[in-house]
């Protein structure tokens, strides 16, 4: 029995979720003996209130757009996948390998390799999880919370014992050939007449996230392959009814998942710092988890979560910048997103349910949105 | 190596395995009671910050250390909320949790000390101090069982002796006494709980206010027994290393122990060497890193041994005929 | 019954309602139980018997209405407050701990110390003088995953007992007993009832409370509709006080005039996902133009048969279908193949497997059908409009209400449920139709109409193979039965040469010509 109209549960929660984060994100300010008012001051100039900080909102945008969709993508065959993380690092170290090792003509083929690579490493990152999980029935949760830190230290080996250039102390690779460079969003907008900031790291990358958007959209909603995607994620018994492999969805669920999560490099690694250091996921793989909740799973949440999570990353950095509000704001603001639109999602909505039901009105069923993982839905009674 | 280095690695063995094992009993309780927690992490840094602030601003670490445990239980509270009250998903409010901790300590504490998110050095009673036990010193002398009663026994803060007590007591708790009986079975099957007359959610209220009491000594431990102070992100992962040597013990205690000394272990050869050395092939330090997870991986696979979680794990409990 | 004057009723309801959203479940129900008597609750699935009870152990707290035990007006919120009124519930679905002892699982919650070893030494003397005095027999030292289910429900009736309940309720206690098993019980029962305690048998089937009940009580529609004697009604007004009209236990169909073999069983075995055998080599044939019926106490196989002949679980031995073998493990036997085959399936259970609940009707209908020609765009695409007109044409061909493919299936009734399950397979023409429970929580109406259908199928020259637990439904829908006991066949019979009693036989292991 559908309780509520399906445009409260898409639009309303989340933005309810939204505002209670927002309110106890201002009593934090308040309560370090700040003024909210003027914080969120800084952060509007400082994350919009000019092409520069445009170009880092969309950076950070972009970043998030695909780690979201890989965490939705994972939710629709209801699997949690907490590696984005450590399947974005990989993604660097196929970028990096794709960059560095291969004399490229132009930026267009090499973004094109780099993807490739990219995509391929995550995937393979995310492929043990997944085999795992179908095949021996281990939880994809933990595994995936395991191959983050095991990611770390094999990029932590790779930097420093195999990849750092002679000579140098710092344990990063050397910078990718000038032919890789990525054109900006300054380089792609001049022609058109457009000035944009030259020093802001967006770039080409974002056109590839929207269209990520759109193309997992397509697949999700209008593909044979998402529609068997999202049967295995409502009922795993339903799926092996209407003849759909759990372990073929598992594996191609998850290789998609991974794959977008490791696409994330072309931004981070190949479009911003042109050479591969530690840390250069800086926990995007972790805000997908907050934007893909964020967003109900459903790309165009996503592609709206990622951009109000990239408006507060770098409206973030310029609070750091400006005030002394430490960064770490975000990160509360990220765990609050969560704990609401996730965790407490039935705080938020029984009331929500209530009000409906007493309200009482007639309304048009919209289907469904991509199950939490381990929800088990619930039975109707006699 | 020589019996000395042994001794030393051992011993550094002994105090790296005590906040692992603290944080995996805390575990232990929670998820057989069937509320899965990866928010360990997120409870012993929030303990390890609020014990280091309150030691350096009042000088006593007990009043820390109450702190530490206030901080942990809160989280544990709001875990609760989430994942027995409402119902909620246990694994995304774990990680909420761990989130929620990262940011506010540093936010906190860059409040309270200006110092880029750290506490000031403990010194003094801020501390806690090595416990020195009988006749150490007179015994030393005696070959081979002298160093290991005077430096691999004696002289750890009592905060390791609680954390090695505690698994006898975990296991009589949960094996001998009606309250262990209740637990494991609302881990199990929490219906038959349910209409045994006992109630489910004060069962695994109670469970998760247990593992936060002792989520918040291992944070205390860390901060103020450990180093000698609060640093941003100063778990590392622990939280997550235990969770794989409960895992790795199957979600028994003495099990846990050796996990968590094994795991210690790792740490403490990845700390003093930077690489091994085995017979021409090197093992880098990166490697010693990874392997806890690489362990634990390979024991949820089920290749050697499958670890069967409580079977009502990760579920909320709504009531079914 | 002279001492009703002086004694107060056990157990006295008095106006209990109960709704779930806009579903009532139980309207203005009131209900008085003399001690030391059986009382039947009978009533389809969905009248609201076990919600009834449910409120009386207070798993549900009524909206309104007044529980009195032995005269004394009772306030039960929770099963503690049940337990202190001496109440005792044997649910359908035991609430057991599977890793636990029986003498641990019938100590839970009533511990009497807080220290583990004294409580259990105290429970094994009791244990075993309950056993004694009731005839109860099991082994306390037994792990509950090790025991069957038998002694699985003497060990909940062990529980109720140990905490000196005196009302014992047993919701559909019989579901998984194979008919000997329910004498045994009913055995124990009487014995009960001469120690005093009060019974309340929940259940569907007519038998048991003709055999066992001195008082019964119809449930229709969350109503109470008559309380009588046992000794004073029969079946079949007990039937009619059910649904309300006279049914028709027959099915209205011409003889069948069976034809080629479509579906050959040589030797098949298949195994649950335990690893335990469940089919343990069984030999069959379904002919053109007949519907064959698997009669059988659940949990003896049938559910492993049909899912391995719908391609979800791998098996060994032969299948043909028309002739040609089926692969029966590895990626020719998944579902897909079975279709494309030629064999359509409506599940045991169309909320877990024949239905994606959250799915609108029209996905719902493409659902196993998805990779259709006709419900494709192009390479890439699904035709998202071709499939919902296609639901349109069955919503109208079956009377789907609400008339609407764009509701999720969650909200349609359970008839209306089945309903899309069966006209997305039988629309597909199939040679094969393997239905399962067709009719499990159906409304009347929309059983007959089922039944209906599947008999058309039939008429068309199609083979049917039939799964029920109810006896009537297979006695009046099969043209030919084979009754399946223990992964075997014990038989095959005429549905107008045998009757439910020999079935019964059949259907406890007791092959016909030993009984």
């Amino acid at each position: 029995m559908d309780k509520m109209p399906k445009w409260a549960d898409v639009v309303l929660i989340p933005l309810i979720s939204l505002l209670l984060a927002t309110i106890l994100s201002a009593l934090v300010i308040l309560g370090i003996g700040e003024d909210p008012i003027a914080a969120v001051k800084i952060m509007f100039d400082g994350a919009l209130g000019s092409t520069y900080g445009w170009g880092y909102t969309l950076y950070y945008a972009t970043n998030f757009m695909f780690t979201g969709l890989a965490v939705a993508v994972a939710f629709h065959a209801r699997l949690f996948n907490i590696g984005g993380e450590g399947q974005a690092m990989l993604g660097g170290l196929g970028v990096a390998m794709a960059c560095l090792y291969v004399p490229w003509p132009h930026w267009s083929i090499a973004l094109l390799a780099a993807g490739v690579a990219a995509m391929l490493f995550g995937a393979a990152w995310a492929a043990i999880p997944a085999y795992l999980q179908a095949r021996r029935g281990s939880h994809i949760v933990i595994t995936t919370i395991m191959f983050n830190f095991i990611a770390a230290a094999l990029l932590n080996y790779m930097l420093v014992n195999v990849m750092r250039p002679e000579g140098s102390m710092d344990p990063a690779t050397e910078r990718f050939p000038a032919a890789v460079h990525l054109p900006t969003l300054h380089e792609l907008l001049a022609p058109l007449g457009i000035g944009f900031s030259k020093s802001a790291p967006a770039n080409v990358s974002l056109l590839v996230a929207i269209a990520a958007c759109v193309l997992v959209w397509a697949l999700i909603w209008r593909t044979r392959l998402g529609y068997e995607i999202r049967a295995y994620g409502h009922s795993e018994t339903g799926a092996r009814y209407a003849g759909i492999s759990p372990f073929r969805i598992t594996m191609i669920a998850m290789l998609i998942s991974g794959a977008l999560a490791g696409l994330m490099a072309i931004n981070n690694v190949m479009g911003e710092a042109e050479r591969l250091v530690l840390n250069s996921t800086e926990g995007a793989g972790f805000i997908g988890i907050a934007v893909a909740l964020m967003g109900r799973s459903h790309p165009f949440g996503v592609f709206l979560a990622a951009l109000l999570f990239g408006f507060l990353f770098q409206g973030g950095a310029e609070l750091a910048l400006w005030s002394n509000i430490p960064r770490e704001l975000i990160v509360v603001i990220q765990a609050l997103v969560i704990l609401f639109t996730g965790a407490l999602d039935n705080m938020v909505r029984m009331p929500l349910e209530r009000l409906f039901l007493a309200l009482g009105n007639r309304r048009r069923d919209m289907g469904e949105g991509a199950p939490l993982p381990e929800r088990k839905p619930t039975q109707p009674t006699e | 190596m020589d019996f000395d280095t042994i001794i030393q690695v051992l011993d550094s063995t002994v105090r790296l395995a005590t906040p692992l094992l603290l944080a995996c009993l805390a575990g232990l309780y929670s998820e057989r009671s069937g509320i899965f927690d990866i928010g360990l992490e997120g409870k012993m840094l929030a303990a390890a910050f609020f014990s280091a602030a309150l030691a350096a601003i009042t000088g006593s670490v007990w009043l820390g250390l109450l702190a530490g445990i206030a901080a942990s239980l809160t989280l544990s509270l709001l875990h609760g909320l989430a994942s027995i009250t409402f119902r909620g998903n246990q694994l995304i409010s774990g990680v909420a949790i761990n989130f929620l901790a990262a940011g506010m300590t540093v936010l906190i504490a860059q409040d309270w000390f200006q110092q880029g998110g750290r506490t000031p050095a403990l010194i003094g009673a801020g501390r806690f101090t090595p416990v020195e036990l009988p006749l150490a010193q007179t015994l030393s002398g005696v070959p081979v069982l002298g160093p290991v009663y005077a430096e691999l026994i004696s002289g750890h803060s009592i905060l390791v002796y609680v954390a090695f007590l505690a698994v006898p007591a975990t296991w009589w708790l949960l094996f001998r006494t009606r309250f262990g009986l209740r637990l494991r079975a609302v881990g199990e099957n929490p219906a038959a709980v349910d209409t045994a007359g006992v109630s489910v959610i004060g069962l695994r209220y109670a469970a998760v206010m247990i593992c936060g009491v002792l989520c918040g000594i291992a944070g205390a431990y860390l901060a103020t027994a450990l180093q000698a102070g609060f640093v941003k992100d100063m778990t590392a992962g622990r939280g997550f290393i235990a969770l794989a040597a409960l895992i790795f013990a199957k979600w028994r205690p003495w099990q846990a122990m050796w996990a968590c000394l094994l795991f210690g272990l790792l740490q403490a050869i990845a700390l003093r060497y930077q690489n091994i050395d085995l017979g021409g092939i090197s093992i880098p330090v990166q490697a010693m890193d990874a392997l806890p997870y690489i362990l634990t991986v390979v024991i949820l696979a089920g290749f050697v041994g499958k670890a069967i979680p409580p079977r009502a794990g990760g579920e909320p409990y709504v009531k079914e005929r | 019954m002279n001492a009703s004057a002086t004694t107060p009723p056990a157990i006295e309801l008095k106006g209990i309602s109960k709704a779930f959203g806009p579903v009532q479940a139980n309207r203005d129900i009131s209900l008085s139980v003399a001690p030391g008597t059986i009382h039947g609750i009978i009533g389809e699935n969905g009248a609201g018997k076990s919600t009834l009870m449910s409120i009386l152990y207070g798993f549900y707290r009524a909206d309104a209405g007044e529980i009195w035990i032995n005269g004394q007006r009772t306030e039960i919120h929770d099963s503690q407050d049940a337990i202190a009124a001496g109440i005792g519930m044997v649910f359908q679905h035991f609430k057991l701990v599977e890793n636990f002892t029986v003498l641990e699982n019938i100590i839970l919650g009533a511990e009497g110390g807080g220290l583990l070893r004294p409580s259990l030494a105290r429970a094994r003397r009791t244990l075993e003088e309950l056993s004694r005095e009731y005839g109860l027999d099991v082994d306390p030292d037994a792990l509950i995953e090790e025991i069957g289910v038998g002694m699985q429900q003497r060990v909940e009736i062990l529980k109720s007992l140990y905490r000196h309940a005196d009302i014992l309720i047993l919701d559909e206690p019989t579901g998984v007993l194979t008919p000997a098993e329910a004498d045994q019980l009913f055995r124990i029962l009487r014995r009960l009832r001469e120690e005093g305690k009060t019974i309340i048998l929940i259940t569907h089937k007519l038998r048991e409370i003709m055999d066992v009940t001195d008082t019964v009580s119809v449930m229709r529609r969350g109503q109470m509709t008559a309380t009588v004697r046992t000794a004073e009604t029969n079946p079949e007004q007990l039937a009619e006080l059910m649904v309300g009209r006279k049914v028709l236990l027959r099915v209205d169909k011409a003889p069948a005039r069976p034809g080629r073999p479509v579906l050959e069983i040589e030797g098949l075995r298949v195994r649950d996902d335990k690893g335990v055998e469940r089919v343990k080599g069984i030999d069959l044939t379904v002919r053109a133009g007949e519907i064959l019926g698997i009669a059988g106490v659940a949990g003896n196989g049938q559910s492993e048969l049909l899912e391995v002949l719908g391609g979800m679980r791998p098996g060994a031995g032969t299948i043909r279908l028309n002739g040609a073998a089926l692969p029966l493990h590895g990626r020719g036997a998944d579902g897909q193949a079975r279709r494309a085959a030629g064999i359509a399936h409506v599940p045991e259970d169309r909320q877990r497997e024949g239905l994606i609940m959250e799915f609108h009707a029209w996905e719902n209908v493409a659902f196993g059908y998805h990779h259709d020609p006709a419900y494709q765009r192009n390479a890439l695409l699904m035709d998202n409009a071709a499939i919902r007109a296609d639901t349109e044409r069955k919503i109208e061909k079956f009377d789907i209400r609400p008339a609407d493919p764009w509701l999720s299936a969650r909200n349609f009734s359970g008839g209306n449920q089945q309903k899309i399950v069966v006209a997305r397979e039988i629309e597909r023409n199939p040679d094969l139709l393997l239905v399962g429970q067709p009719t499990r929580g159906v409304d009347i109406g929309a059983i007959e109409f089922i039944h209906k259908q599947i008999v058309a199928l039939r008429d068309a020259g199609r083979a049917v193979l039939l799964v029920s637990v109810e006896l009537e439904e297979i006695l009046s829908l099969a043209d030919r039965i084979a009754v399946m006991f223990d992964g075997r066949i014990m038989g095959e019979r005429l549905p107008q040469e045998t009757d439910e009693k020999e079935l019964g036989l059949l259907m406890a292991g007791m092959s016909g010509e030993a009984a």
